[in-house]
């Protein structure tokens, strides 16, 4: 099966181990990986802030880039709806509402490609280790991805689980929130940190390059040893 | 107290708020609380969903008809010889309840929970004439008793209050010598309140829906008191946002359903009165005159256009209690009545963005309150819709963000520029990086820095490993 990924720019830029691990998870699955040099980014820093009408040419270079592709799999749930709303921002524009219509229908977010298109739950992942997970707003509510990083998390060997407290409140990142309103976001994320550390876990698995910086930067910060990874990094591991 | 709140900064406010440990305290353990119960209240009902798809239709319904229903509901309300009158801005509002209040030469006024009357600064209006104004809602009456404080919240007005802090404001203003404990406190007001009802000439109450065809009010309350505040005085005086009001009691026993589970997770709270006119040739009590006051204030400028779902609200504060961002700066800090995701939509309509232009960036866009509002108004979008007015037409976006919005839109747009700005990140970031992070970051990376680390720019960016790793399989 031939995937087409759509990296992100943060883990183009900050996290290609995220990116490396997407790679060689899929292509053990048997995917075939394709990366269209020409994404750059899907315009969620400018649109979220209100730049709607100068965020569009992004928009529009990101349609393109993957009108070829089958499927289109992005290791952020935030990024990929950021396409599933693309058709709603284009709508009433004969050229682009309908490209942006067929680039929603095929972008997925890495686990829900892996459960409900390959049909896999267990991808053979084997880490010891206590952790637990951070649902990413975007991911769960907006994209409407829930069950699937449970899923596959759950078969992964030798990982015992601890429920986080609060797991569906926001950690505080929000895209240009983080720096705009940074005094309200701390308190965000210093209170995930706090739930975190409470599970007694060492490492917090999330599914979302934005989240996971933010809260990792507070761990960080903090010099807690909790370790942070991406779900990508955590079904690569053996 | 008028819809806005404070004259402090919109910054000086949130600094403040995320100071205040008892209200923060207080706040996030209501609302875990409130959440809770919420949730096992709309499991309990069933089918959450299309119920709540119920309650989107009737309230779209109704706006897309407003006219209609305005026009049954004052027919119905005459017809059993009450009065209506339509006020434009809160100024006629309020001055035609100054009015009937003259005439009646009232001295005492009770009052029942209304935001529309916060909203039009009523009580300012009653205490010019010289009335005594006397809240009844236990929330409102401690804010009222503790020097005028304004609601932080749009259910619980003294949520940011915990009990020992209510028992200091009794204690101080009404020689209070109890405990803390909640029983004593309701208690304590119920015995100040009770007095109050017997001698008041004209009762004020807000109205969570009225019914168009049978012009009668519903008002659903914990404590009962809009039941008194209703039947006791001689005149009766119910303020209503023109947007608030259904077709018939079908309807309005499917949204007082949503209301009361969403509020406060309760399957009905304790009261639910609805009042029809004036009293009758048979009726034991209630008032001999009856007024129904319907306020615009901004709401007709609303209807039509692309924030028209705000007016779907049946102010039930799901969303505020779901909001990450409330639970840190509590109610206070958005300077306005109206708090929380559904006050950071509805304050910038009504008051303008001179005083509320800050509200729609107070928020992740995490879509916690559009997953709890139970009539489905996309408030996350709405805050969202708010911040592209602000930028695009009315650009009032600081100079500093607009260049950098634009750069960045130029760089997410074209392959040369961001080649060299992502191939340039590491280098230049380099002096800011020790190790693999920067822990002070210069210019927008400073407020990020300030809390956490921020990651360093890879040397090898993903698509250079990418492109340069062997072809065709597994990496070694
Ligand atoms: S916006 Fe929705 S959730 Fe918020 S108060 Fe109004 S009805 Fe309730």
């Amino acid at each position: 099966m031939k995937v087409t990924l759509f990296a992100t720019c943060l883990v183009d830029m900050f996290q290609s181990d995220v990116g490396k691990a997407v790679v060689e998870v899929l292509e053990r699955l048997g995917c075939e990986i394709e990366f269209p040099e020409s994404q750059i980014c899907c315009g969620q820093p400018s649109y979220n802030s209100g730049y709607v009408e100068d965020t569009k040419n992004a928009m529009k270079r990101m349609i393109t880039t993957f009108e070829d592709a089958e499927y289109v799999v992005s290791p952020s749930g935030s990024c990929a709806y950021m396409f599933h709303e693309y058709p709603h921002i284009f709508q009433g524009d004969p050229i682009w509402e309908p490209k942006a219509k067929s680039l929603a229908a095929k972008t997925y977010e890495l686990t829900q490609f892996i459960v409900d298109v390959l049909q896999v739950e267990d991808v053979g992942a084997q880490l010891a280790g206590r952790a637990t997970y951070h649902t990413s707003c975007h991911m769960t509510r907006l994209l409407g991805v829930k069950e699937a990083p449970m899923k596959l998390l759950k078969n992964v060997k030798g990982l015992e689980f601890s429920e986080l407290s609060g797991k569906e409140r926001c950690c505080g990142f929000g895209g240009t929130f983080s720096v705009k309103m940074g005094n309200i976001s701390e308190q965000m994320v210093d209170e995930k940190v706090c739930n975190i550390e409470e599970t007694g876990a060492d490492i917090i698995i999330g599914a979302d390059a934005g989240c996971l910086m933010n809260i990792g930067g507070r761990i960080d910060r903090k010099g807690k040893p909790i370790k942070v990874m991406h779900i990508a990094e955590v079904l690569n591991s053996r | 107290m008028a819809m806005k709140t404070s004259v402090e900064k919109f910054n000086d406010r949130v600094d403040k708020g995320l100071q205040d440990s008892f209200m923060r305290g207080a706040v996030s353990s209501a609302q875990e609380r409130f959440q809770t119960r919420r949730l096992g209240a709309a499991e309990e009902l069933g089918n959450w969903e299309e119920w709540r798809s119920h309650g989107e239709e009737i309230r779209q319904h109704v706006l897309d008809n407003l006219d209609y229903y305005l026009f049954e509901l004052s027919e119905n309300v005459s017809k059993r010889g009450g009065h209506v009158y339509f006020a434009q801005t809160a100024e006629e509002a309020t001055s035609y309840i100054q009015n009937v209040v003259e005439k009646k030469n009232a001295k005492k006024i009770v009052k029942s929970k209304s935001m529309v009357t916060e909203e039009i600064n009523l009580n300012a209006g009653l205490e010019k004439l010289g009335c005594e104004v006397i809240e009844t809602d236990l929330g409102e009456y401690i804010l009222q008793v503790g020097d005028h404080e304004p609601p932080s919240h749009i259910v619980v007005p003294a949520l940011h209050k915990n009990k020992e802090q209510i028992r200091d404001v009794f204690k101080e203003k009404q020689g209070y010598k109890k405990t803390e404990k909640p029983e004593e406190l309701a208690l304590h007001a119920r015995e100040k309140l009770r007095q109050e009802y017997l001698t008041a000439d004209v009762g004020i109450t807000g109205c969570n829906f009225a019914i168009a065809e049978t012009g009668s009010i519903t008002l659903v309350t914990n404590e009962g008191n809009a039941d008194l505040v209703a039947a006791l005085p001689k005149t009766q005086i119910t303020v209503m946002g023109m947007e608030r009001l259904v077709p018939t009691f079908e309807e309005m026993e499917v949204l007082v359903s949503l209301l009361t589970r969403s509020a406060v997770g309760q399957k009905l709270t304790s009261y639910i009165t609805t009042l029809t006119g004036p009293k009758e040739g048979g009726d034991v009590d209630g008032p001999e005159e009856f007024h129904l006051v319907i306020v615009d204030n901004g709401r007709s400028d609303i209807l039509g256009g692309e924030f028209q779902p705000i007016l779907q609200c049946i102010r039930c504060a799901a969303c505020v209690n779901a909001c990450p961002v409330y639970r840190h700066v509590g109610g206070h800090s958005y300077g306005s009545i109206y708090s929380g995701p559904v006050g950071a939509v509805l304050s910038p309509l009504l008051g303008g963005y001179d005083d509320y232009k800050e509200l729609p960036y107070a928020s992740t866009l995490c879509g916690a309150c559009t997953e709890a509002c139970p009539v489905k108004i996309p408030l996350h979008e709405l805050l969202h819709k708010h911040r592209q007015v602000i930028v695009e037409k009315e650009g009032r976006s600081p100079v500093s963000e607009k260049l950098l919005m634009k750069a960045f839109g130029l760089g997410a747009s074209s392959p040369a520029m961001y080649k060299i700005g992502s191939k340039m990140a590491s280098p230049v970031m380099s002096p800011f990086t020790n190790g693999n992070k920067i822990s002070k970051g210069p210019g927008p990376l400073k407020a990020w820095t300030e809390a956490r680390e921020f990651p360093a720019p890879n040397k090898e960016r993903f698509r250079d490993w990418f492109k340069n790793r062997p072809k065709g399989g597994e990496q070694s």
